[in-house]
């Protein structure tokens, strides 16, 4: 009861990485309020899937293995999540920020009545005081111990919002991938694992979508994992203006990354957008040419080692946290960073 | 067969142009600097109801709006590229609503509309990024859904059966399901088509109540008997029967503790003008360093 719960999401026979960066912060946050992690793993030919988890500190580990519950619908998730929550009661509950995620987050919460923030980029316990309506209808203070405080980037990434729900249940939250760090607790630690009767939890009745075809393609990038970005803002100015990005990123074996302000441009991609609602990185360089730097952007990138920030304006945000700043155009100054790698590498 | 189609529209401020303006000095968010406009992807998902008008004649599409009387805005932009009829739920008790709270209201005006056959929205609003309205309306009317629809291929009124091909994690998949049902639609479907010249100078006077002064509006009674479509509906909570305990802040789960505008902790930093000597000096060391390699 009241414990804190991560819904692991599963590809076939495994557990994504968001899943598990979120299972060692549930960990943590377990550990603060002094109660346990359990996990849902929900899915088809789930043998031995406990095996991926329990390392990661989990105490309980619900399995729902059946036909239909892989490829991930909504239907029959929503209901085995608020059916086994109804009996659990957890007070937190983690999912990932992936397209499961927000599409199982908010049929649950409506369902239970409980609030969810989307997009977090910290997670933390603390208190919370409220005026609230007493019996006598007179508003008085009330005092709220140990709150999920859910914080993020809101309002086009301008400023930070910390949320708290005080008077529901579960406190839902979505994290994207690469947030959070993924670290085994233990590889032998010990959690009770329970196969749950599916048909209980999931009637005939929700298996109401069915999944005709399906492709997953190899990520064409891996910008989560390099150590070099470069990455290009509105200030790219164009799609043909990225290529000179992927042209020093040829030179530096890097992978090119983007503002959203360039992927709503249409500059690049949206699978290389860094920041909150895109991808996080921390790599060892970080080369911003023309990013001005909103805070949804800086969420994403701020734990690079170190920061070059190429921009015209000698005042953008993202100077701040730069070690290099460079003022300049980034037409004049990325082909220099080219022509003076390709002189002194050799 | 025809349809009826209901579009959840929303008017955000546009925070894709954030200028410097944005924030007061304060570090509160000056709204005034930023211009309202119709969420993207909101018109993509009216670009899909309307090819399934066209595919199937005589179909209705009602565009839903919950917001400040302006909002009527997005109404009338949506009957320019031509939706039918509007609705604009506005009331103060509404406001500070979550999205728990903005979905209970706008389920409660979509039963008030009744017959319906598909809810399309956009996958998510620029303003708050949460897509979690769409999924809480399908819960909340009992239906199931399809987010991130990239195209809807095809619709069988009869067997009641939509097939469409949405956005996945790395991919994309196909998916069947049954009518009705709330549909949000990416950003990487097709774009809306702009407006119609005929249909902008029909309804550019088309108001809500709230947007019209008393003498406006004692004008407008007798054009109305001939032009009914210059009225768009406006609802209050009592008008979509909202229970006052679900709706705005008293509705809302969350609340928010605290808004920061984040001062970065300036790094020591070395600064430069981009001379050839200073660009050259740099990648030395950051070679010698072994930073980069």
């Amino acid at each position: 009861m009241n414990n804190v719960f991560v819904y692991c999401e599963i590809e076939g026979q495994t557990v994504a990485d968001v899943s598990l960066e979120l299972l060692t912060k549930g960990r943590k946050l377990a550990n603060t309020l002094g109660v346990q992690l359990e996990c849902i793993c929900a899915g088809s030919k789930l043998d031995g899937v406990e095996k991926q988890v329990l390392p990661f500190g989990v105490d309980k580990v619900h399995v729902f293995d059946a036909e239909g519950l892989f490829p991930y619908t909504s239907n029959p998730h929503t209901a085995l999540v608020v059916n086994l929550f109804n009996e659990e009661k957890p007070q937190i509950c983690l999912l990932g920020a992936t397209v499961i995620g927000r599409d199982l987050g908010p049929r649950v919460s409506s369902a239970l009545f409980s609030g969810l923030t989307a997009d977090c980029t910290e997670l933390e316990i603390g208190d919370f005081d409220m005026n609230v309506k007493n019996e006598n209808g007179e508003m008085e203070k009330k005092h709220y111990v140990n709150q999920l405080y859910q914080i993020r980037p809101a309002f086009g990434g301008n400023i930070v919002a910390t949320i708290v729900n005080p008077e529901h249940r579960p406190q839902m939250a979505t994290v994207r991938e690469g947030v959070m760090k993924k670290e085994v607790l233990d590889p032998n630690y010990k959690g009770e694992v329970i196969r749950h009767d599916v048909a209980k939890y999931v009637p005939e009745t929700e298996y109401v979508v069915k999944v005709l075809d399906r492709h997953i393609e190899k990520a064409k990038h891996n910008l989560k994992g390099a150590a070099i970005v470069v990455a290009g803002g509105y200030g790219m100015g164009s799609k043909e203006g990225f290529d000179m990005l992927f042209d020093l990123a040829k030179e530096l074996h890097a992978e090119v990354g983007a503002s959203r302000a360039a992927v709503d441009a249409g500059f690049v991609d949206h699978d290389r957008q860094i920041g909150q609602t895109g991808v996080t990185v921390r790599p060892k360089v970080y080369i911003a040419c023309g990013i001005s730097g909103q805070i949804q952007h800086i969420a994403g990138m701020q734990d690079a080692g170190i920061i070059i920030s190429i921009n015209s304006d000698p005042n953008a945000p993202i100077n701040t946290i730069a070690d290099y700043v460079i003022n300049g155009t980034v037409e004049e100054v990325v082909p220099k960073l080219i022509k003076y790698y390709k002189k002194n590498s050799k | 067969m025809s349809l009826k189609i209901v579009v959840l529209a929303k008017q955000v401020p546009d925070t894709r142009n954030v200028g410097p303006d944005a924030m007061t000095p304060e570090g509160t968010v000056n709204r005034a600097a930023l211009p309202a406009v119709f969420n993207p992807e909101d018109l993509n998902a009216l670009e899909q109801a309307l090819r399934l008008k066209e595919q199937f004649p005589g179909s209705t599409i009602s565009v839903l709006t919950m917001g400040l009387p302006k909002s009527a805005e997005v109404i009338r932009e949506a009957l320019y590229r031509g939706a039918d009829q509007g609705y604009v739920v506005t009331d103060r008790p509404l406001g500070g609503a979550d999205t728990l709270a903005t979905s209970y209201t706008l389920s409660q005006a979509i039963k008030k509309i009744g017959d319906y056959d598909i809810i399309l929205g956009g996958r998510q609003a620029i303003d708050g990024d949460t897509a979690q309205v769409g999924p809480q309306i399908a819960e909340k009317l009992g239906l199931t859904q399809v987010t991130y629809a990239e195209e809807i291929l095809s619709l069988d009124p009869e067997k009641k059966k939509i097939v469409v091909k949405r956005h996945i994690d790395g991919g994309v998949e196909t998916v069947e399901a049954p009518l009705p049902l709330v549909v949000t639609v990416n950003g990487s479907a097709a774009p809306c088509r702009p407006r119609n010249a005929k249909r902008l100078m029909k309804y550019k006077n088309a108001t809500i109540a709230a947007e019209r002064t008393p003498e406006q509006a004692e004008a407008l009674a007798p054009v109305l008997e001939k032009k009914p479509y210059l009225n768009i509906t406006q609802w209050g909570a009592a008008d979509i029967d909202a229970d006052p305990a679900q709706i705005g802040k008293a509705g809302s789960p969350t609340n928010v503790k605290a808004v920061q505008n984040i001062v970065f902790k300036a790094k020591e930093s070395r600064t430069m003008t981009g001379s050839d000597d200073e660009i050259d000096t740099l990648i030395q060391e950051l070679l010698n360093e072994k930073i980069i390699g």
